[in-house]
């Protein structure tokens, strides 16, 4: 059984008075996808956050590759290699493709060439010299994924990254999704969409009211979609 | 050359030529009130204590260390930029998560304790400062003092300098994502807060290099700041906080239509720039080069 | 907007008994503090305090930072000392005249600030006071650096002779009064409600159908024109109008009162005054460390204690109210 690479215990977590995360437990193992799954205000974006180190009151223990991360900076997390997508994907208008795609730095060996990157998001390459503000969401989803990997992250927090997207650009996410599992990364990810998630995902954590309540396997999901429906009202 | 409308060319580009080392200010003064603002929010109200500073520093280390102008053009930004450093990192954090006008209030304090102090040390009158580059040349329809074109020169490499870093190069790519979206840079792996830091004391820096080149110019008072930063915050309203290059044409163009006004209506010249942000306001309220809100 | 408005520090409204033994002591103090302190010295407290409640209206309740107060402050002291002085005025004219000129100037200089908001509103009121005092300074009519000086008190009414100190003392407490009063009156007011709610969430407020710049613009003449009544009443107690009153560390005095007071209060302002001017009364002869102290003050004020004087009393009061009750 391969090592964990992220060890989440007791994760509270609070945005000013409000108390969002009641105390989060789960583990990622390397290599793995793992999905997030709940409904809107589960507590879910705001685990990743915690994660990142973006979300400034939190307690507990975020041990990532063996290094307790509860009470450092952002910026350091991401130097140990934990890299976020954030749902909003954050591409930067005043950038082109290019510029948008190379603006992290290269923290880690490890990570994808500009070559390896084009023959994954070829519809990127097309648009090399656009500006970020004229990508669709599909293609600004493809960018904010292929952003991360060029810098070596070897964890990588994905948000939402189907939302607001046609089933044929879901598709191409799966399939970079696929790719970058077969590459060895971990990727946690969160997902209202359980049907995506299925597709792609090892296994499957269901957050209710800011703590983990269940785990399931892909096979679960398939044999619960009703209830599953009901319950994420998706 | 011709007259133009009964004024002898001398008087005309003479004062053009002041209006230009005003914009000079004016520019420099504004760039690095827009750079601040940009990335902190935070209108920087002792921007014009923190030129003023640079003046004195000069002034001091001239006086008391015998340090002569062109190593103050370097030391004196340095150490003003300094206390910047230690300003927004004890003062200016803390206000970060709230109401930006918190910054405004704070700076305009520091504004007050630097004027005070400096004031109750040196008094209200100028001290002059000796002129490093006495002297000039004779262009035929003026008169060019080898310190005013100087001043011009300087000011526009520094502007221009400043505008490439900032939007040519990956520092300033940086910075300027990090104004857009702090989080994201963040987790790229980007220390943004000593980012932060580092640009507010850059802009400080900017100021007082600019009080530097203005000592020899204008006499070094405690007032010199407080006068000149009103105008300052006009030509912001004006050129819109959204441009670095915006601010740059905004304070140069500005200087240029004061001093023509001193030639034609000599009685509305420190008022002139005022107007025209009323009448910018009337009509485009976000600036000339601003991006909205 | 994400950053919390500058008045969430507001506390809430005092309840009605508590309101009633607060104007009791109020009304105690004013009548008794003139054989306490010097009837010129408090005049003047009265005449700033009311200032700066006047002032409190835009950030206190609207969400508006004026930084160039002094405008209306100093330019109805200019037309009131004109009036009496030039024109022959009676006093109660004066400040007429000069309230009603500041609440024009209000006007004028609200349509253009309005038009930005939050830090470019405060940049713009700073410019726009700034070509005021440039044409204070060059108007013939306000003799430059003199000042207009020597202006007669007179007779209030045709009846009352103001010339006594401690008479006039007793006018000023009742404008003072009466200034704090109505803007007490116009805070709880459905008005007053509005504003407030254009202050807490102004894309709410516009999706509800208020116009809100028209909002906005009427705070905006109503604090002016009380500020003026304050200026022109200053001028009666000093006889004096001068250029200090319309120059932009006139406006910051006034900020800097507010905050020290507390802003978003309705006698936390009129507190601020009274230390800061009894401050730079005692401290006088500190000269220009003054200015440092208060910027010191500043720094403080805003660093740390944010809501102000009467601001922390109340919060400390609420603390111990819910700790009783829960």
């Amino acid at each position: 059984m391969p090592e964990t690479l992220l060890k989440v215990s007791d994760l509270h977590g609070w945005y000013g008075e409000s108390h969002i995360l009641h105390g989060m437990n789960f583990e990622v193992r390397k290599g793995e996808l793992v999905t997030l799954l709940g409904r809107n205000g589960a507590g879910k974006t705001t685990t990743l956050k915690a994660i990142m180190g973006l979300l400034r009151q939190r307690k507990g223990s975020v041990a990532f590759d063996g290094t307790e991360t509860i009470s450092m900076a952002p910026h350091r997390i991401a130097r140990l290699g934990v890299a976020l997508c954030p749902e909003e994907r954050g591409i930067f208008s005043a950038l082109t493709v290019r510029e948008n795609l190379h603006l992290p730095p290269v923290l880690r060996e490890g990570g994808m060439t500009d070559a390896e990157i084009d023959r994954l998001f070829p519809r990127l390459r097309e648009r090399w010299g656009n500006s970020g503000a004229k990508l669709s969401g599909g293609e600004q989803q493809m960018l904010a994924i292929a952003r991360i990997l060029r810098t070596g992250a070897t964890l990588v927090l994905l948000d939402e990254p189907t939302e607001g997207l046609a089933p044929v650009i879901v598709q191409q996410i799966r399939d970079a999704l696929l790719e970058l599992k077969r590459r060895g990364l971990t990727v946690l990810l969160v997902e209202q969409n359980f049907r995506f998630a299925s597709t792609v995902a090892d296994r499957h954590y269901v957050v209710e009211h800011g703590q983990v309540v269940d785990q399931m396997t892909s096979d679960e999901i398939a044999a619960n979609t009703e209830r599953l429906e009901a319950f994420l009202g998706v | 050359m011709m007259e133009l409308i009964g004024i002898p060319p001398q008087a005309l580009f003479g004062q053009l030529m002041l209006g230009l080392i005003n914009g000079s200010f004016y520019a420099m003064l504004s760039l690095g009130l827009a750079v601040i603002f940009g990335l902190l929010n935070v209108i920087n109200f002792a921007h014009g204590a923190q030129y003023m500073l640079g003046a004195f520093a000069a002034w001091m280390l001239l006086n008391y260390l015998g340090i002569p102008y062109w190593g103050a053009l370097v030391i004196a930004p340095i150490l003003v930029a300094a206390t910047g450093l230690v300003i927004e990192r004890v003062f200016l954090r803390r206000l970060h998560d709230l109401d930006h006008l918190y910054g405004l209030l704070l700076t305009f304090g520091l504004a007050l304790i630097f004027e005070g102090v400096m004031r109750s040390q040196y008094g209200s009158a100028g001290m002059p400062y000796g002129n490093p580059l006495p002297g000039g040349v004779n262009l035929g329809f003026m008169y060019l003092p080898w310190y005013r074109g100087w001043i011009i020169a300087a000011s526009l490499v520094i502007c221009l300098a400043t505008w490439f870093v900032i939007e040519r190069t990956k520092l300033g790519a940086y910075l300027r994502a990090a104004t857009e979206r702090p989080e994201i840079v963040q987790s790229f792996g980007i220390d943004v807060p000593r980012m932060i830091t580092l640009t507010y004391a850059f802009g400080v820096g900017l100021a007082a290099l600019a009080g530097v080149l203005a000592a020899p110019a204008y006499q070094v008072s405690p007032n010199m700041g407080s006068n000149l930063i009103i105008v300052v915050f006009a030509v912001v309203v004006i050129g819109g906080m959204g441009s670095i290059m915006g601010a740059i044409v905004t304070g140069f163009g500005l200087g240029v239509i004061e001093g023509l006004t001193k030639v034609f209506y000599p009685e509305a010249s420190n008022t002139v720039i005022f107007v025209i942000m009323a009448l910018v306001l009337m009509v485009r309220p976000a600036g000339l080069f601003g991006t909205a809100k | 907007m994400s950053a919390p408005t500058m008045s969430t520090s507001m506390t809430p409204a005092l309840s009605a008994p508590a309101k009633l033994a607060v104007a009791a002591v109020v009304a105690a103090l004013l009548v008794a503090a003139p054989f306490g302190f010097y009837p010129v010295l408090l005049m003047k407290v009265m005449c700033f305090a009311l200032f700066a409640c006047a002032f409190n209206l835009l950030p206190g309740y609207a969400g508006l930072l004026s930084f160039g107060h002094a405008m209306f402050f100093g330019g109805a002291s200019y037309i009131c000392a004109h009036t009496i002085k030039e024109m022959g005025f009676p006093p109660e004219a004066g400040i007429l005249a000069g309230t009603a000129f500041a609440a024009a100037l209000g006007l004028v200089a609200g349509a253009l600030a309005i038009r930005r908001q939050g830090i470019y509103f405060a940049m713009v009121t700073l410019a726009l006071a700034q070509m005021f005092y440039f044409f204070c300074l060059q108007a013939p009519f306000t003799n430059g650096e003199d000042g207009i000086q020597g202006v007669e008190r007179g007779t209030l009414l045709g009846l009352v002779d103001l010339s006594d100190d401690l008479t006039l003392y007793y006018v000023v407490a009742v404008i003072f009064v009466a200034g704090v009063a109505l803007i007490h009156r116009i805070v709880h007011s459905p008005f007053g409600q509005v504003l407030r709610a254009i202050r807490e969430n102004e894309p709410r407020a516009i999706s509800l159908g208020y116009s809100v710049n028209r909002y906005k613009l009427v705070a905006f003449v109503l604090s002016a024109a009380l500020a003026g009544l304050a200026g022109s009443t200053k001028v009666l107690v000093f006889q004096l109008a001068s250029l200090t009153d319309v120059y932009w560390t006139m406006s910051g005095e006034v900020v800097l009162m507010t905050i020290v007071g507390g802003m978003g209060t309705i006698l936390g302002p009129a507190v601020g005054a009274a230390v800061i001017v009894m401050m730079q009364n005692y401290l006088a002869s500190f000269g220009e460390w003054v200015l440092v102290i208060q910027g010191c003050i500043f720094v403080l004020v805003v660093s740390v204690f944010r809501r102000g004087i009467v601001g922390e009393i109340k919060a400390a009061a609420e603390r111990r109210r819910a700790r009783r009750e829960g």
